[in-house]
């Protein structure tokens, strides 16, 4: 197991790089220059010339390239092109306001997804197992800022009841912290501050979450369909185990194996996901920034972004590989391919 | 006597080696005719592409122009004149999302057709051919993978820049991969098969034993995730088209339109229902005929 730890670990080295390529070759070779977009128009050639030197852009792009790849594995990403803040910087103070809400929305998804997955699967082909495929359907058909829109006109704009904009009302807003704003008023006891930021999560939560809710719902209700088939299932009722323990111990526990993969692989496209979400509820996170300035050509940003959002991916891909091997035995490792 | 049908066409397959196409595609034809939602999904697609064909070949027909500004009649709320109300700059939204059913469609559909071409040949010479070439495409589309798609096509338009055209682009390019791999995972174990031993042993090219034993052999799956292909190509192009990274103005799309109307989010809720409803319809549709594809051309599901 831990050669097998070590080994996938050590095969995130060359993805990574080339995502770093994939990247770079993207914003920097094939992206227009950057120059007339950041000084304007009608800046003058010399003043143009002059940004690109200090910007190191007047360099052998496989120069470039490696200045990148150096500086990334220190956590230096270069300066924004128009605040001249650290990237890093940048990123740190929007990036618990994407966490929050990716976790608040993978925790809703995995609940309730799992819920209804295993209440269809349970009572299939009545009408529980026919109402919870039609919001699973509903989910995957439909776009998160639609839906996104449907909330804040339901709850702000019908039923006056949730904020549909930023994360926290500026008057309450805690001070220094986590930047998780939930776990940060609830550890100072304010919780008027705390009710506050539940208040504006519940609609990006939900936009954000009923995609991969949907996904998780599907395949719960195939994996518990395929379980209450077994063999052993019918043992344990005959034994006279209750239907409800029976379901809960024997059917789910074996059933959470590939879902748990599909758990894991959601939480990847929440991130993708969260670049739209952010957008409509104007949450201040890392995808909302992404596409702003991704729209002004500020590339050390773009850059940086999408590396560390494919390195958590990647991330989460492996821990979601190691408990599949670990919440499976008969998985060995030494058949792994690669 | 459904089941005896079943059992003659099968056995008819194999008696007469003429009538096999036929026969299989009768049967699967026949089992989707069964299936209500997907029925009902085909149908609608077919009205969506009238609809594209009709406008764009009798621009006569919409009822009002879709691209006609009149400031003094933004916004106005649903009504006889202007069933779906009127957008920002006075357009009849409902002429709008008509003319917009051609885009989304194109771009639907072209995307997947590039998409699947490039994922079909990467896949079948990764799966084919195995050893390094295999392990250096795959590890090409590990790396595209593991950038959320979304952001991956945000990236590529900035680089491109807006239009259609390069949103189609886009959208393909960041599909390949996973055809590729389902592709390469079904010819993996196609490949097991003794026909396609047998064709190695009585001389047959590569590419011949790839075109002529393989591919037919994976192609349920390819045509299954094609359908479900369009359904997540529309909806990216509308989340493109959203961010204001899709289409040129005054052009009509879904998303673009939603995105370019949010701003009155409050007071004029129909100039964003409309294009999202007309989204989500297409984008179930094609999920549901997928769906009822993949049902019929399973033979495990089939017996059921």
């Amino acid at each position: 197991m831990v050669k097998y730890t070590i080994k996938r670990i050590l095969m995130l080295i060359p993805v990574l790089l080339g995502v770093s390529l994939v990247v770079f070759l993207i914003m920097r070779v094939f992206s227009p220059d950057p120059a007339p977009v950041v000084l304007g128009e009608h800046a003058s050639t010399q003043a143009m010339q002059a940004w690109r030197e200090a910007h190191g852009l007047n360099e052998p792009i496989w120069l470039q390239f490696i200045d990148f790849l150096k500086n990334a594995v220190t956590g230096n990403f270069g300066v924004s092109y128009y605040t001249n803040q650290p990237v890093s910087n940048e990123i740190m103070s929007r990036f618990p306001a994407t966490v929050e809400l990716a976790i608040c929305a993978i925790i809703f998804a995995s609940v309730f997804g799992v819920l209804l997955g295993v209440v269809a699967a349970v009572h299939k082909n009545t009408f529980a197992d026919y109402a919870s495929t039609l919001v699973a359907l509903a989910g995957i058909s439909m776009p998160i800022f639609w839906l996104g829109i449907l909330l804040i006109l339901l709850f702000t704009g019908t039923l006056h009841l949730l904020p549909s904009t930023g994360r926290i009302d500026p008057m309450l807003q805690p001070t220094g912290g986590t930047g998780l704003y939930l776990w940060d008023t609830l550890t100072s006891g304010d919780f008027e501050a705390f009710g506050n930021a539940v208040q504006h999560l519940i609609m990006p939560t939900l936009a954000l979450s009923l995609y991969s809710m949907a996904i998780i719902t599907r395949m719960t209700r195939s994996s518990m369909l395929d379980t209450l088939n077994q063999d052993y299932i019918r043992t344990a009722r005959a034994k006279g185990i209750t239907r409800r323990r029976v379901i809960r111990h024997h059917a789910l526990r074996n059933a959470m194996i590939p879902i748990t993969t599909v758990i894991g692989l959601q939480f990847g496209s929440l991130l993708g996901g969260a670049v739209l979400t952010e957008t409509v509820f104007a949450w201040p996170g890392i995808g909302k920034y992404t596409v702003e300035c991704i729209q002004k050509s500020d590339f050390p940003v773009v850059q940086a972004v999408v590396l560390i959002i494919a390195t958590i991916y990647v991330i989460i891909n492996l821990i979601v590989d190691l408990i599949y091997a670990f919440l499976d035995p008969r998985i060995k490792y030494s058949k792994e391919e690669g | 006597m459904e089941e005896n049908k079943e059992i003659a066409e099968t056995s008819s397959i194999t008696v007469g080696l003429e009538e096999k196409p036929e026969s299989i595609w009768k049967s699967v034809w026949d089992s989707l005719k069964k299936n209500k939602a997907a029925m009902i999904s085909l149908v609608f697609i077919i009205i969506l592409v009238l609809v594209a064909v009709i406008t764009a070949i009798f621009p006569g027909v919409l009822p009002h122009d879709p691209y006609e500004q009149n400031l003094a009649k933004s916004f106005a709320f649903p009504n006889a004149q202007y069933w779906f109300g009127t957008d920002q700059l006075g357009r009849d939204i409902f002429s709008r999302i008509l003319v917009g059913t051609r885009v989304s469609l194109s771009v639907g559909v072209i995307a997947v057709a590039v998409s699947l071409t490039c994922g079909v040949l990467l896949g079948s010479i990764a799966g084919y051919l195995g050893g390094k070439v295999d392990t250096i495409i795959m590890r090409l589309m590990d790396i595209m993978l593991s950038i959320p798609s979304i952001l991956l096509a945000i990236a590529f338009m900035a680089a491109l820049g807006q239009g259609i055209d390069k949103a189609i682009i886009a959208i393909s390019l960041v599909s390949i991969p996973e055809y590729a791999r389902i592709v390469r995972g079904e010819i993996l174990s196609v490949k097991q098969n003794d026909y396609v031993q047998a064709a190695k042993v009585i001389g047959d090219k590569n590419s011949r034993i790839v075109f002529h034993h393989v591919l037919p052999n994976v192609m349920s799956s390819i045509i299954v995730r094609a359908t479900l292909g369009i359904s997540s190509a529309i909806l990216d192009a509308s989340a493109l088209g959203f961010l204001g990274l899709g289409v040129q103005p005054p052009m009509a799309e879904w998303g673009d339109m939603l995105g370019r109307a949010r701003n009155y989010i409050l007071s004029a809720p129909y100039a964003m229902i409309f294009p999202g409803l007309a989204i989500s319809l297409s984008v179930l549709a094609f999920n549901l005929l997928g769906d009822g594809l993949r049902d019929a051309l399973d033979p495990k599901s089939r017996q059921n």
